[in-house]
């Protein structure tokens, strides 16, 4: 085990592409622990919270954001370049995040519709996630990401430990913390039983359906095994709860609607409507 | 000198029942109204229990319903059993600090604490009962269970109405509480009748002075248990259990309950009985120091079919299997009973209704036999 007094500080950078920086925010937004992790990082690369912006190479690389544009596909091969580590942050750079409903849609319409001069948009016709483009070493879920989660991985890695979070449904963590289920108590459309873990069951403690911020639960495209079984549980939205085909394609399709199996429950969906 | 001592309380006095809990120094848990159902929160005055409330139960469905009676527990239960009580959903185990010359870790045993719990159902306690046996009287004490058991003094309710997923008489677990109590009540039209099952039951029901029960009122308390006995519309034949469900590995039923089945574990998270738990590390970013905790886990998660780096239940449908046939058979192998108590929290507190009441009969029945399903595919 080595020890962090005698080595030198990693060199951390934190790189945004398409996004709407609440990931950067979370970190910001770690208070305390924000002085720990100045002393435990060098954080050599950060521009939302510093002008200082040294070049690389760099021991982690935190990316937020997915790729929308030509530059930024050019963009993330030199950022993995330059970090040893490249770890996405939230749902746009792990999933490619609400930005990718276009994938569904006609970009060329939006811009005719929302811009005077469509022809100085440079836009790809799809938002992706950084693993479409280059090796991920680590996924960090949600829209925002929640700073334990974060502070965990960091601390892990400064630590020389595998890193790993549960996946498991946030079900789990709803019965834990004394949540009344709002599927079953208030008949409500709640993707908690096919959502990953990491929250804290939030929604569901202030009554709310959970909307699957933090994505699909084990199982999902960097998880381990089979996906969660979402085909029953918009059966049951459908048959049980009374949504039309369009509000169960809804539920699936959003902040993390680019990704199997949200994805493929989506257009079973909308095949249906 | 402990069995057959009881009272009569009219239910107008029942605050003089907490008053007494809280003399002997007892925080008062109880049911109370929160967010669609009953959960267990500290109470102070009978106003805070859920007067005139039931609810209504049925696979996948819960929801309460405000009747206008004085009845105090009419609601039956809520999702949580009396299992956080004693098996904390997050208990911190030790607290590790890394030193020059190694490390030191020290236990964080909970602060004892006495604590009333009233409203518990007969389930519940067959349920405590089985963590009983697990955590406090096999070969290895834990002492995180304990100490929070130590502390506990049990008011159970008998029922005097089912519920559509009841199924305890079957199970032998109720209606009427058999022990395993402090106090049992029973509650009637204008009185309580209250029987002491311990000798701090019999101290703390001394106390209040009450009027002996009639033999009447007894016999009332008895007919209305009975009848709700009788009137339970669920049941679990167990009679040819375990061997019956292990004869059953293969049946085709597991692929279509697997199909419904989400893995999301509100089965286990609801259980009364179910008591499977991880450990996690949370440590601080200079890696000297870090807490060791347990937490409630399921075996319906991926991770927990994991040992050396192979996943032995990789599908819903092993997950659901080993669940099922562990609480209905290899329970009984291993402890000397049934894992299920027939309180019906799991088909209730499943999203979409998995009724194991239903997928018994439906797995020991004959299904299409493995063997000719094996060879239809093998001859696409």
């Amino acid at each position: 085990m080595s020890n962090p007094e005698l080595r030198q500080r990693p060199r951390l950078a934190v790189i945004k592409f398409t996004s709407c920086d609440g990931c950067q925010l979370s970190i910001l937004n770690l208070e305390d622990d924000l002085l720990a992790l100045g002393q435990a990082l060098d954080i050599a690369y950060f521009p939302e919270a510093s002008s200082a912006m040294n070049a690389g190479p760099y021991d982690i690389a935190l990316v937020e954001g997915s790729i929308t544009t030509a530059e930024d596909a050019h963009r993330i091969l030199n950022v993995r370049q330059q970090a040893k580590v490249l770890i996405t942050i939230g749902a746009c750079a792990t999933a490619g995040g609400i930005q990718a409903l276009r994938n569904w849609g006609d970009i060329e319409a939006f811009k005719q519709a929302v811009y005077p001069r469509p022809d100085y948009i440079q836009s790809l016709s799809t938002s992706t996630p950084i693993s479409e483009h280059v090796h991920v070493d680590f996924e960090l879920w949600g829209c925002p990401i929640e700073k334990g989660q974060l502070l965990r991985v960091i601390t892990d890695l400064v630590g020389d430990v595998q890193l790993h979070l549960p996946a498991d449904s946030v079900c789990l963590e709803c019965k834990r913390r004394g949540n009344v289920c709002v599927v079953v108590a208030k008949g409500m459309p709640c993707l908690g039983p096919v959502t990953r873990t990491g929250c804290g069951a939030i929604c569901p403690a202030m009554g709310r359906d959970c909307y699957g911020c933090f994505g699909p639960s084990e199982g999902a495209r960097k998880g381990p095994g089979l996906p969660p079984n979402t085909a029953s549980l918009a059966r049951h939205f459908h048959e049980g709860l009374h949504l039309i085909p369009v509000e169960v394609l809804r539920r699936f399709r959003g902040i993390n609607g680019a990704v199997d199996p949200f994805r493929n429950e989506s257009t079973v969906w909308e095949n249906k409507g | 000198m402990t069995s057959g001592m009881r009272g009569a309380l009219p239910r107008g006095d029942l605050q003089r029942l907490l008053d007494a809990l809280s003399a002997k120094g007892y925080r008062i848990v109880g049911p109370t109204v929160r967010d669609g159902a009953v959960v267990w929160e500290t109470v102070r005055s009978v106003s805070d229990l859920p007067v005139g409330w039931r609810d209504h139960q049925e696979p996948g469905r819960y929801r309460l319903e405000q009747t206008g009676s004085q009845e105090v527990f009419g609601v039956v239960h809520g999702p949580q059993s009396l299992k956080q009580f004693v098996f904390a959903p997050r208990e911190p185990l030790v607290q590790i600090e890394r030193s020059k010359d190694g490390f030191s870790a020290r236990p964080t045993l909970p602060q004892p604490e006495k604590v009333a719990v009233i409203g518990a159902r007969a389930c519940d306690l067959a349920g405590l009962a089985t963590q009983d046996q697990i955590f406090l009287n096999g070969a290895y004490r834990d002492p995180y269970y304990a100490a929070r058991r130590e502390g506990l003094f049990l008011v159970a309710v008998n029922c005097t109405r089912a519920l559509n997923t009841c199924f305890c008489a079957s199970m032998e677990t109720g209606p009427r509480a058999k022990h395993g109590f402090d106090l049992a009540l029973t509650e009637l039209e204008d009185q309580l009748l209250i029987e002491a099952g311990s000798e701090a039951g019999c101290d703390l029901l001394s106390n209040l002075c009450l009027s002996r029960g009639s033999e009447q009122l007894s016999a009332e308390v008895a007919t209305r248990v009975d009848a709700c006995a009788q009137s339970q519309v669920r049941r679990l034949d167990h009679s040819r259990l375990p061997q019956a469900l292990y004869d059953a590995h293969e049946h085709p039923r597991w692929d279509e309950v697997a199909s419904r089945c989400l893995a999301c574990t509100n089965c286990t998270m609801v259980c009364p009985t179910c008591f499977c738990h991880t450990v996690e590390e949370t440590p601080d970013l200079s890696y000297q120091h870090t807490t060791h905790a347990r937490l409630w886990d399921s075996c319906f998660t991926q991770e927990h079919g994991y040992i050396h780096g192979k996943n032995i239940r990789p599908t819903i449908k092993d997950r659901y299997r080993m669940w099922l046939t562990h609480k209905l058979a290899s329970w009984i192998d291993q402890f000397g009973a049934s894992g299920c108590v027939g309180c019906g929290r799991c088909i209730t507190w499943c999203p979409v209704g998995i009724d194991l009441t239903e997928e018994l009969p439906a797995l020991l029945s004959p299904g299409i036999q493995p063997s000719i399903v094996r060879q239809r595919v093998d001859g696409m």
